[in-house]
Parts: C-alpha cells; sequence; structure tokens
C-alpha cells in the first residue's frame, strides 16, 4: 500500500552569488494517513525547503527542483513536483495545508480573523458570504477559542502568540485536508503553551485522519509527537526509522551525538559534563568530501581507508525498518559506542 | 556558609506604558518586575527561568542597573547599588558582567574580535599584564576559540563562536558575578551542549557567580544550584535545584515541568502531563491576588483576592501560594 505521500530523491537547489546552495539532497520521506513523521535537524539542515517544495512554495524562478513527491489521492497520483501551478493551487488548502512558525505572518493586520478563515474556505467552495463565516466560527470552536462566534470579529492582534497558532490551524483544516505540514508550529510559544497546541494538532489528527509532517529542532517534540522520524544534516537525511528506534537504538552517529549531547529533565544529569558534538556544521555551498559529518565524528577513525573522507555514504537498511547514511554497520556503531564511553570513563 | 555577592530585596521595575486611547491622566504601567527578593552567593549558579514576559530579562538589567529601579535594593558585594548614579557605579562595573542571547547584535560588525575584547580593558584603564594583546589572545583560548583569529569580524565566526566572543568579552576583567541572559537559546542543539561546558568549565575554574537566565529548563536544571521560578513579575518557588526539579510544590513550577517536552518517548508516554488553560495574562493588567490563579487549577476564592506571600517552607526553599503542593 503506498502512503498518502512519498518523496523521492528531492533536490532543490539555490543559485546565488557566493554559489550554488545545495539545500536539499536525495531527500525521500513518505507518510500515511493518521501517522505522524518529525522531520528533526539543525537550522539550515534543509527541514523547511524540502517541505515547501512538496508545497510548491518555492520561487519557480530562481530555485532548482528535482525528484518527486507523490500524493495519492482516490483520483490517482500525483507528483507534486512536475505538477502545474494551477493544480496545485487547487490542491493547496484542500488535500494538503502548511503552518508555520510565525502566525502573524501569514494572518493580514487589516481584516478579521473571521474573514480571513472564511476566505480559506470560499477557495475551495461555492457557499455564501454568511456560511463562510458559520464555517469559520465552526473551525474556531473545534481549535479551542472561547467564545468563537464573538472572536471571529477580532483582529490577529487582538490574539495571544498561542491563540493566533490555533487561528492559523483553523484556517489550515478548513477543508479537512489529508496533509498537514506544521513547520515549528510550537518554536516562538511559551512551553505550557506549546504543549497545548501540539496536543491539539494530536487531537484533530485523529479526528480527521490526517498525515502530519511536523518539523522541529527540539527531540523534545519529537519524542511526543512522533510515530516515524526523519534526522538530516546539512541537506541530507542521515537516519529514518521509527521512534523508538531513533531514540533507543540508533544507527547514525549524529543522531547518537545529538541525543547525548542534551541536558536531560528526567535523569539527575547534575554534575555531569554534557558530551557535546565538536565543531560546527558544514557551509551548503562547500561540502565537505565523503560524508558530511566526517569532520565532527567521532567514529570516523574507526572506518578503514580514508572512506569517510573519500566516499559519500548511502542511505542503506541498518536494522529492519531503520535506515542510516553512514559507513558503519549497526553492530559496528554500538560495538564502538561502548569502546567511547569505556574510555570516558576511564579518563 | 558562603556569603552572598548579590542580595535583592523587594525590588521593583515598573515602566511606564504607552499613553494609549485610555482617557485622564492615568497611562497603563507594565510591573514587569514586582517586588522579588532573592540572593545568590559567592561562587553559586542560580537559574531564573519562566515564561516569556514574565520579567526575567528585566530582572538581569535592572540588577545590572541598566534600568533605574523603581524601588528595592541592590546589595552588591555589601554595598546598596540600587541608587548609585552611572559614574558611582564605574568601580562596581567591572566586577559584574553580562552575556546576552543574541550573539549577533551584541557584537560591534565593524570591530575585529580583538577591539571587541580590547575596549573592556580600555573603558575602565585597565592594562593587564603582559600587555592587552596578549591577554585578548589568552581570552580567546580560555573560551575555546583560535587566538590567531583576533583580526578577524564576528561575521566570520559562526553563532556558537560568536557567542564564545561575548563570553571571552565578559571574562575580560575577571567578574565576580555574571548575568547570562538565555546565552544558548539562539544556538543549534548540537552547539548548545560546548557553550554550556564552557559556561559550567569557567563556574568552576574561576568562582564565578551566575545569574542564569532560561527558558529552557532542562538547561537550567544542568546548570544551576539553585533556581527561581518567575510569572508575571513575581517569585512563585525559589529551591535548590535538585528539589526543585523533584518536588516542585507550587503550582505553577509543577505545570512548567510538566509541559516540557522529554526527548525520550517511553518516559513521554508514561506520564501525565498538566495541561494549563488559556494564555499568560497581560502584565499591565494582571490578574488581583495570586498572579497564576486564572489558570491554576487549584485556584479558589482566596487566590482571587489575597497575593499569597513568599513564606520558606524549608531550608533555602520558599514559594507563594496558599494551597501548595
Ligand atoms: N531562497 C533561498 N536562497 C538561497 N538559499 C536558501 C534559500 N532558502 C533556503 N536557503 C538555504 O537552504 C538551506 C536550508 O534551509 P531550510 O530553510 O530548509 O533550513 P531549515 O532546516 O528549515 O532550518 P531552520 O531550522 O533554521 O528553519 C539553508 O542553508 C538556507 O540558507
Ligand atoms: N524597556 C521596557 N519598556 C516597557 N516595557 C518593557 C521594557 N522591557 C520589558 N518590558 C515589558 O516587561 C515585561 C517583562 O519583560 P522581560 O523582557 O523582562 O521578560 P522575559 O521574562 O525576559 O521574557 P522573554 O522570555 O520573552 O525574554 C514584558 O511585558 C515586557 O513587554
Ligand atoms: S560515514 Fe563515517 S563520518 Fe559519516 S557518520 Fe558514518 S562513521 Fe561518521
Ligand atoms: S495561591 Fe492559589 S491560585 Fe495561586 S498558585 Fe496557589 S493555589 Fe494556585
Ligand atoms: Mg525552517
Ligand atoms: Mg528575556
Amino acid at each position: 500500500m503506498s502512503k498518502f505521500l512519498e518523496v523521492e530523491n528531492l533536490n532543490v537547489s539555490f543559485p546565488t552569488e557566493d554559489g550554488l546552495v545545495q539545500a536539499t539532497n536525495e531527500v525521500s520521506y513518505s507518510v500515511g494517513l493518521g501517522e505522524t513523521l518529525a522531520i528533526v535537524g539543525e537550522s539550515g539542515s534543509g527541514k523547511s525547503v524540502s517541505n515547501l517544495a512538496v508545497m510548491g512554495l518555492h520561487n519557480a524562478g530562481s530555485t532548482n527542483i528535482s525528484g518527486h513527491a507523490w500524493l495519492d489521492l482516490p483520483s490517482g497520483r500525483v507528483d507534486l513536483i512536475s505538477a502545474k501551478p494551477e493544480e496545485l493551487r487547487a490542491l493547496r488548502g484542500k488535500e494538503m495545508a502548511m503552518i508555520f512558525q510565525d502566525p502573524m505572518s501569514a494572518l493580514h493586520p487589516f481584516f478579521t480573523v473571521g474573514k480571513q478563515i472564511a476566505e480559506a474556505w470560499h477557495l475551495h467552495n461555492t457557499g455564501s458570504k454568511r456560511a463562510g463565516l458559520a464555517r469559520a466560527v465552526e473551525m474556531l470552536d473545534l481549535v479551542g477559542i472561547p467564545d468563537a462566534s464573538k472572536r471571529v470579529n477580532d483582529f490577529p492582534h487582538q490574539f495571544s502568540g498561542g491563540m493566533r497558532q490555533r487561528v492559523m490551524i483553523a484556517m489550515s483544516l478548513i477543508n479537512n485536508p489529508s496533509l498537514l505540514i506544521a513547520d515549528e508550529p510550537t518554536t516562538a510559544l511559551d512551553v505550557t503553551v506549546q504543549s497545548q497546541i501540539l496536543q491539539l494538532i494530536k487531537d484533530l489528527q485523529k479526528e480527521f485522519n490526517m498525515a502530519v509532517i511536523m518539523i522541529t529542532h527540539d527531540l523534545g517534540v519529537v519524542a511526543e509527537v512522533a510515530d516515524r522520524v526523519c534526522v538530516m544534516y546539512a541537506g541530507k537525511i542521515v537516519e529514518t526509522g521509527g521512534i523508538d528506534d531513533i531514540f533507543y537504538q540508533s544507527v547514525h552517529p549524529y543522531t547518537r551525538g545529538l541525543l547525548a549531547s542534551l541536558p536531560r529533565l528526567e535523569q539527575s544529569s547534575l554534575g555531569h559534563r554534557l558530551l557535546a558534538i565538536p565543531g560546527t556544521p558544514p557551509s551548503l555551498i562547500n561540502l565537505p568530501n565523503g560524508c558530511s559529518f566526517a569532520p565532527r565524528c567521532a567514529f570516523a577513525e574507526h572506518v578503514g581507508s580514508g572512506l569517510c573522507t573519500s566516499t559519500t555514504p548511502k542511505l542503506e537498511l541498518k536494522r529492519e525498518d531503520q535506515w542510516a547514511r553512514c559507513h558503519l554497520g549497526a553492530s559496528d556503531v554500538s560495538r564502538i559506542s561502548q569502546l567511547q564511553i569505556g574510555a570516558t570513563i576511564n579518563g | 556558609m558562603a556569603e552572598n555577592i548579590l542580595e535583592v530585596n523587594n525590588l521593583k521595575m515598573h515602566f511606564e506604558g504607552k499613553r494609549g486611547f485610555s482617557f485622564g491622566s492615568e497611562t497603563p504601567v507594565v510591573k514587569a518586575v514586582d517586588g522579588v527578593t532573592f540572593n545568590v552567593k559567592v561562587g553559586e549558579s542560580v537559574g531564573l527561568v519562566g515564561e516569556s514576559g514574565c520579567g526575567k530579562t528585566t530582572v538581569g538589567r535592572t540588577v545590572m542597573k541598566l534600568y533605574e529601579p523603581t524601588s528595592g535594593e541592590i546589595i552588591f558585594q555589601g554595598q546598596d547599588i540600587s541608587k548609585l548614579k552611572p559614574r558611582a557605579m564605574k568601580k562596581y562595573r567591572s566586577s559584574m558582567q553580562m552575556i546576552f542571547q543574541d550573539p549577533f547584535s551584541s557584537l560591534n560588525p565593524r570591530h575585529t574580535v580583538g577591539s571587541i575584547i580590547e575596549s573592556s580593558f580600555v573603558i575602565h584603564g585597565i592594562t593587564p599584564e603582559g600587555g592587552v594583546k596578549e591577554a585578548v589572545r589568552g581570552l580567546l583560548a580560555k573560551v575555546g576559540l583560535n587566538p590567531e583569529h583576533i583580526n578577524r569580524f564576528p561575521h566570520e565566526f559562526s553563532g556558537g563562536q560568536r557567542q564564545r566572543i561575548g563570553i571571552a568579552r565578559a571574562l575580560a576583567l575577571n567578574p565576580k558575578f555574571i548575568v547570562a541572559d538565555e546565552p544558548v537559546s539562539a544556538l543549534d542543539v548540537s552547539i548548545q551542549a560546548q557553550i554550556v561546558n564552557l559556561l559550567d568549565d569557567l563556574q568552576k575554574e574561576f568562582g564565578i557567580a551566575f545569574l542564569f537566565i532560561a527558558h529552557d529548563l532542562s538547561v537550567v536544571q544542568h546548570i544551576s544550584d539553585r533556581v527561581i521560578v518567575m510569572y508575571l513579575g513575581k517569585i512563585m518557588e525559589m529551591a535548590p535545584t535538585f528539589d526543585l526539579f523533584l518536588k516542585p510544590r507550587h503550582p505553577y513550577t509543577k505545570a512548567l515541568l510538566s509541559a516540557v517536552p522529554v526527548p525520550d518517548p517511553k518516559i513521554g508516554r508514561a506520564r501525565e502531563k498538566i495541561l494549563l488553560q488559556g494564555d499568560l495574562p497581560s502584565p499591565a493588567n494582571p490578574p488581583k491576588g495570586c498572579v497564576f490563579n486564572t489558570r491554576c487549577w487549584k485556584a479558589q476564592d482566596l487566590c482571587r483576592t489575597t497575593v499569597p506571600e513568599v513564606l520558606e517552607i524549608a531550608p533555602s526553599h520558599s514559594l507563594a501560594c496558599h494551597f501548595p503542593e
């Protein structure tokens, strides 16, 4: 059975004055109805760029895109990458929707939220103004805005950050899309509000059996919402697998490094040094030869004949349903980790 | 028992609001910091946490005397500095320093790293032993930067490296106390740990006292001996780190801790979350009584009328709540 969205070998690059920015490189991922895929990675790793390509939101003139993004519609499979702009317009909002970190930038300051939400409905439905507004109230109510029938007449600045994100969710879901892409939807919010919004997305997903892609840099958020995870580094997916596999038996040294570097609330990490990953991510204009993570990787020296700095690893199946872009096998990685932990403890 | 390097008593910092549409002469006042009392001991690291707008930065900036406090005492090394004028403040400036969240905007883009750090010495008319250049090189090495890069400009460094420059600048005059305002919030996950470790090392090595401001509780837990939790300009709870995280007594602390997403799916699935209703009220118009009462699941009539006092319930553990956990 095919998944609702299947992204295949997506490459997005931007020609700039300094050179070609290879923002995503052979990126493939998929998400099924009712499933949540988290895409996690550091700033600039290509999370937004890949999903903007799926939504057809890149500027065609200044962006090179290749690859496929199949949407499995009842009427047949559609490739979003080669689709015409008017086809995409018909699908956006109706079959797929995206919300962003900063809801204020997506809302018009001079129109009431009701008008803006209704507008999203009118794009794909024929009906009276009154019907549109009634639908807007229904949606505001659904996303937990108290007093929806009154608040529908308010302007965006009259809402708090968390409520604006609720408004965005209401607007993006008004036509019952089957795919919701949420790009750092809670990054600008406080933790107590963040947990409300994450819960809301989970509840709505269940109610409407949506496919959800959650883009985040926060492994805590990933742990909380995801069924499956893609870890991105320097424009590539370096590891992908089920949630528990990624958190408890990750194979890629970068994933392991990230998890080890986190200060944790639950265990008493008081007095322990964090295990930081040395160095910084590479420039996308001038990627290192071989594995992009090699300059920072503590495992590279265990790989023979300079392979890591000469040959780019492919995304390979390492364990059942778990892929990693690394020359090492799963058993090598856990063996070397043991060695390294031993070395740290013994000084 | 170690003595205090800083003692803050009933500190208030109220900002005059903009003259809005309101009639009459009344202008809305933002009570950004509204009567906070705490201390920082010599060499101690105190974390300050709370949600956006609760007054963390304002506490930090007021303690540094970057703002003129509305009222209250700021006793630094035994001397009340709250009313000192800038000139009289000068002799304290070298012992107290600040590190900012945004390493990009806090460094002058037209100055080399060397001259940015040098300026700390110049402003205070101090000539370090062995000369300024040597001292700057030493500082760069201390924060993990290549001393050869002394003539580079801020934009030639990554975010984490720029934060190191900010730290080097703060260390120049051997401060005894540093306010670090969200020093790792703007950094990537893999870089945060590097900076946290660096601050950790510096604190231990030089016995610098820290007021460590952050909204990320896991970072605070890692770096602080004691933690202060603020909400809408007031202190809700204050306790040794271990006690606060293990057994929070204030409902707000409990909710805050429970809202932090943990990077461990099994623990996440097993634990029960407290979902607070509603949003943060505006600090220009805080609720009467306990400021947390509009979102607190334990609120009763008393909470809506009477402000709970901050009481010490155990050694070094105090909180402001009528009905603690
Ligand atoms: N229009 C553009 N022109 C040139 N470079 C671009 C453009 N859009 C994005 N990039 C570059 O592509 C890379 C990937 O960007 P992307 O926005 O996908 O990162 P991200 O993983 O979403 O990061 P963040 O966590 O910061 O949002 C970055 O290096 C970015 O600078
Ligand atoms: N210079 C100022 N003039 C007027 N109001 C101010 C000023 N500085 C801060 N405030 C207000 O005081 C309150 C507390 O702000 P502060 O920056 O101290 O919060 P914070 O806890 O540091 O928040 P954040 O986590 O967002 O940094 C906010 O409502 C803010 O808008
Ligand atoms: S391929 Fe080599 S450098 Fe890359 S992650 Fe694997 S071990 Fe490290
Ligand atoms: S005083 Fe009342 S409202 Fe405030 S935290 Fe305690 S129980 Fe809640
Ligand atoms: Mg992004
Ligand atoms: Mg602040």
